[in-house]
């Protein structure tokens, strides 16, 4: 290769090569910034901040939501298969939120350890599936699923 | 062999004349993988377990956010080799890509958010992936608007392949962002080393898809680049010919 290319690749090389590492720093020293929720063992071991609004991630365990009758209130409870935190939460919950879906919240504790959620956002898993082959997978069928 | 190809296609009148017998093949198999693809999605595949037919729109999304990040390696190659080897048609298929570019990133953040509204619940949160994807579309517009900026073609080109050799590091964020950070937008169902996380059925059509967006680029960026270095070399020996021949 001629010389002169040879140094300008060179010279563009150590640019990006450069702007990798310095951006690499950056986003290690912002990694807790850019967590866009924390899981319920993080809570449970006090590394969610407690007087300001931040997100829970976490699967509904089966079986504990439950609605009021009167209002829009509802209770559930979010795992990460290690540990659970009971929600609160007053509003329309999106089409994804079910029993065993992953869904984030966003709200802050109140002093009994209750999560009290201001919105509720169903996270939605890389898998996609035709009804059958969901129903085969799972061996109960889930009530969704239409005949 | 393949540096004397490369030199041949950097030759003006060779990247015209070959463009242009290229073009009418392109299309041709552009609008067949079109039209299997969106028959495939819309019409063969089955309808998701969880979201029925919503999850249809993933046949314009997903193939949409590939190209965004598809366009844009081309676009920081192109302009390594104008910058090393000063070659004009790297500078134009750099500038004309992105228009493209931006287009497609800014398909794949609508109809995520048409998407996220119903599904998630919100038409946007500022989770890695999605900031880092909106971050390419400010890339892509400022390419452009410093390529504007300049009289200077030759140096405009030189100065917007620096600027899209520096937002090169965003490309691995984006699509390892799902990994590194707990986001809302879901992890890879197909760029990744597992098997493919969807059923046959429904990747063939994405996968086609996919493969009818890149040659609507190629179609897209090669007329553009035809006409800007027509343009260019408007006052050139071989421009005059080829207006000649066609006159006569």
């Amino acid at each position: 290769m001629h010389p002169l290319r040879k140094r300008r690749l060179i010279l563009i090389l150590v640019m990006v090569s450069g702007i990798a590492v310095a951006t690499g720093f950056a986003l290690v020293a912002f990694n807790q910034n850019l967590m866009f929720f924390f899981t319920p063992s993080d809570v449970k071991a006090g590394k969610a901040p407690s007087n300001r609004l931040f997100r829970m991630g976490g699967m509904v365990v089966d079986g504990s939501v439950k609605k009021s009758d009167t209002s829009t209130e509802v209770w559930f409870d979010i795992t990460d298969n290690e540990k659970t935190v009971t929600v609160k939460y007053n509003g329309i919950l999106p089409d994804l939120f079910r029993e065993g879906q992953g869904i984030i919240t966003k709200g802050k504790l109140n002093e009994k350890g209750e999560f009290i959620a201001e919105e509720v956002l169903a996270k939605h898993d890389e898998n996609y599936m035709p009804p059958e082959v969901a129903a085969t997978m799972k061996k109960k069928k889930p009530a969704y699923i239409k005949e | 062999m393949i540096m004397r190809f490369i030199y041949q296609l950097g030759s003006p009148p060779y990247f015209y004349a070959l463009s242009g017998r290229l073009l009418p093949w392109l299309s041709g198999l552009c609008f067949i993988l079109f039209a299997a693809g969106l028959y495939g999605g819309l019409v063969l595949a089955p309808a998701d377990y969880q979201q029925g037919d919503s999850f249809r729109i993933i046949y314009i999304h997903v193939p949409a956010a590939w190209m965004s990040l598809f366009v844009y390696m081309i676009m920081a190659f192109s302009g390594a080799m104008a910058l090393i080897w000063r070659i004009k048609i790297a500078e134009i298929i750099l500038i004309n890509s992105a228009h493209i570019g931006a287009v497609f990133t800014f398909l794949a953040l609508v109809t995520g958010s048409i998407w996220g509204k119903p599904m998630w619940g919100t038409w946007w949160v500022w989770d890695a992936r999605l900031t880092s994807e909106l971050l390419l579309l400010f890339l892509y517009l400022g390419i452009i608007a410093l390529y504007s900026a300049i009289d200077d073609k030759r140096k405009a080109a030189r100065a917007v392949a620096i600027l899209a050799l520096v937002g090169v590091v965003n490309i691995p964020i984006i699509h390892y962002s799902v990994e590194w950070w707990s986001t809302l937008h879901q992890g890879p169902t197909v760029t990744k080393f597992d098997k493919p996380s969807i059923d046959t059925r429904m990747l063939i059509p994405l996968l086609l898809m996919a493969f009818a967006y890149k040659f609507l680029y190629a179609i897209v960026v090669l007329l553009r680049a035809r006409n800007d270095l027509l343009w260019r070399e408007r006052r050139s020996q071989w421009v005059a010919t080829l207006f000649s021949k066609e006159g006569a």
